[in-house]
């Protein structure tokens, strides 16, 4: 059972989508796993073949558990899921020390010893932890048949997004951020009137599914700047800060009806803009539906939070922790700007940095926020 | 293509787009972004849907003139016609 986040200490496996005998390619999806932050997808990271699954469904187990074992292609060896599953590049935490597997041995359910049922739906019962008191036999002499037990499993819980859970894990994540991040704030307000126009040009020639939108700029813009100035991008974990080498921005989503998630796209610095463009669209598209990977949600470095065109004017947004900076966009507005000496309406955005005072100050924060304001004003290079 | 089996259209597109929009729950007046909470990637996904499914290209600076079931069928049609 994967980490996905550090207040995370179970989770059920709603549902396994590779059998026994299964051969997987590293970045299969092979189970779904149900945490406070909703129905997750857990990808493996390596090639091999499903020697046996260990964990049945609709079973909560503690993190680190093994949930399946898998051989290596050609190799005699047999690994462990639970740890090659935790998907962390940047953030690892430090992993399990042992390998053993952690078996769970439900207490028995059938504590009539009258009760007449079959070995098989003994079996059953006690590895779904059914109370087979409550279950009529459709056996001989009223004994409870495997089918009965079966028919009287509860339905594992749906795929999608649940909403209290997710306001715990936001609860539990922004809480923990407050009382640990000393936060410092910085705020520019820059002119994005290249940036638009240069987008406006880049839209008007390509039909609706190659356009960009202004978030993407933003996002990338972030990424390139922050390359400069690593006590922004990374973790701080165990007392100690560590930066990333790689830059994998996490992306702030809202939750039509409430909630918020904020996965993250690898290598944001290294995208084009139209390969940027594509990420995010499939990544809201698919938070919004509830369907995200494990890896999508532990192994962002830092954070962009923008509130588009239906937001406000700025926001001072909180970090996501281990993390160590948050950088918020507002909407662009309007508003009067002076252009050699006079006095002109051109579109403003205010943009945000909060950042971790265990790590960095404000003066490197400030020309942080520079870097980002000339990428922002330089949109053909982006 | 009647206004019907367009309103018919443009209500699937953006119902699968944002699950949680009923447009069968609004008058055709309505802004439909204010109301059903939609933003600029939900308004992008709907130009894209139209553009796959009645093969019309949506400036973005027309995307005003999707806010309301009727504007966005009067435009929509009069782009058809075109």
């Amino acid at each position: 059972m994967p980490s996905l986040g550090a207040d995370m200490e179970d989770g059920i496996l709603v549902e396994w989508l590779k059998a026994q005998g299964d051969t997987v390619a590293r970045g299969d999806i092979i189970a779904v796993v149900e945490t406070e932050k909703g129905a997750i997808e857990i990808e493996i990271f390596e090639d091999g073949k499903i020697e046996e699954l260990l964990v049945p469904e609709g079973r909560k187990v503690p993190v680190g558990s093994p949930l399946a074992k898998i051989s290596g292609a050609g190799e005699a060896a047999v690994s462990e899921i639970a740890q090659q599953a935790i998907p962390v590049e940047a953030a690892a935490p430090a992993a399990p020390d042992t390998t053993a597997e952690i078996i769970i041995i439900p207490p028995s359910m059938d504590k009539d010893p009258d009760l007449r049922a079959s070995p098989a739906a003994r079996l059953f019962a006690r590895e779904h932890e059914i109370d087979l008191e409550g279950i009529a036999g459709t056996g001989p002499a009223g004994a409870i048949q495997l089918r009965d037990v079966e028919a009287a499993k509860p339905a594992p819980p749906k795929r999608g997004i649940d909403l209290d859970a997710m306001r715990h894990a936001i609860a539990a994540a922004m809480s923990r951020s407050k009382r640990e991040i000393p936060h410092y704030y910085l705020t520019h307000r820059i002119n994005v009137e290249a940036a638009q126009n240069w987008l406006e040009n880049y839209n008007r020639q390509r039909p609706p599914p190659e356009r960009i939108l202004f978030g993407a700029l933003l996002v990338k813009a972030t990424a390139l700047a922050i390359r400069d100035y690593p006590e922004f991008n990374g973790l701080y974990e165990q007392g100690s800060f560590r930066t990333s080498q790689a830059v994998h921005a996490g992306i702030a989503i809202a939750i039509r009806g409430g909630g918020l998630a904020a996965p993250a796209i690898q290598n944001a610095d290294r995208l084009s803009l139209a390969e940027l463009m594509v990420q995010m669209r499939d990544l809201i598209g698919r938070v919004r539906r509830g369907s995200f990977r494990a890896s999508e949600l532990t192994s962002s470095t830092m954070t962009v939070n923008s509130l588009g065109d239906r937001g406000v004017e700025g926001v001072l947004p909180i970090i996501y922790p281990p993390q160590v900076a948050i950088i918020g966009f507002g909407k662009i507005i309007e508003q009067p700007w002076v252009v050699d000496s006079q006095i002109v309406l051109r579109p403003i955005v205010q943009m945000t940095l909060a950042a971790d005072h265990r790590v960095s100050d404000g003066h490197r924060g400030g020309l942080f926020l520079n870097a980002i304001a000339e990428k922002l004003y330089a949109p053909e290079s982006l | 293509m009647t206004r019907e089996e367009l309103e018919r259209i443009f209500a699937e597109e953006l119902e699968s787009i944002a699950p949680e929009v009923d447009l069968s729950t609004v008058t055709d007046t309505v802004n439909i972004q204010e109301y059903f909470d939609l933003d600029s990637m939900d308004i992008y996904n709907l130009l894209a849907a139209l553009h796959q499914r009645l093969g019309i290209d949506i400036p973005d600076k027309d995307a005003s003139r999707l806010l309301t079931v009727k504007d966005a069928l009067d435009y929509l049609l009069l782009k058809l016609q075109q």
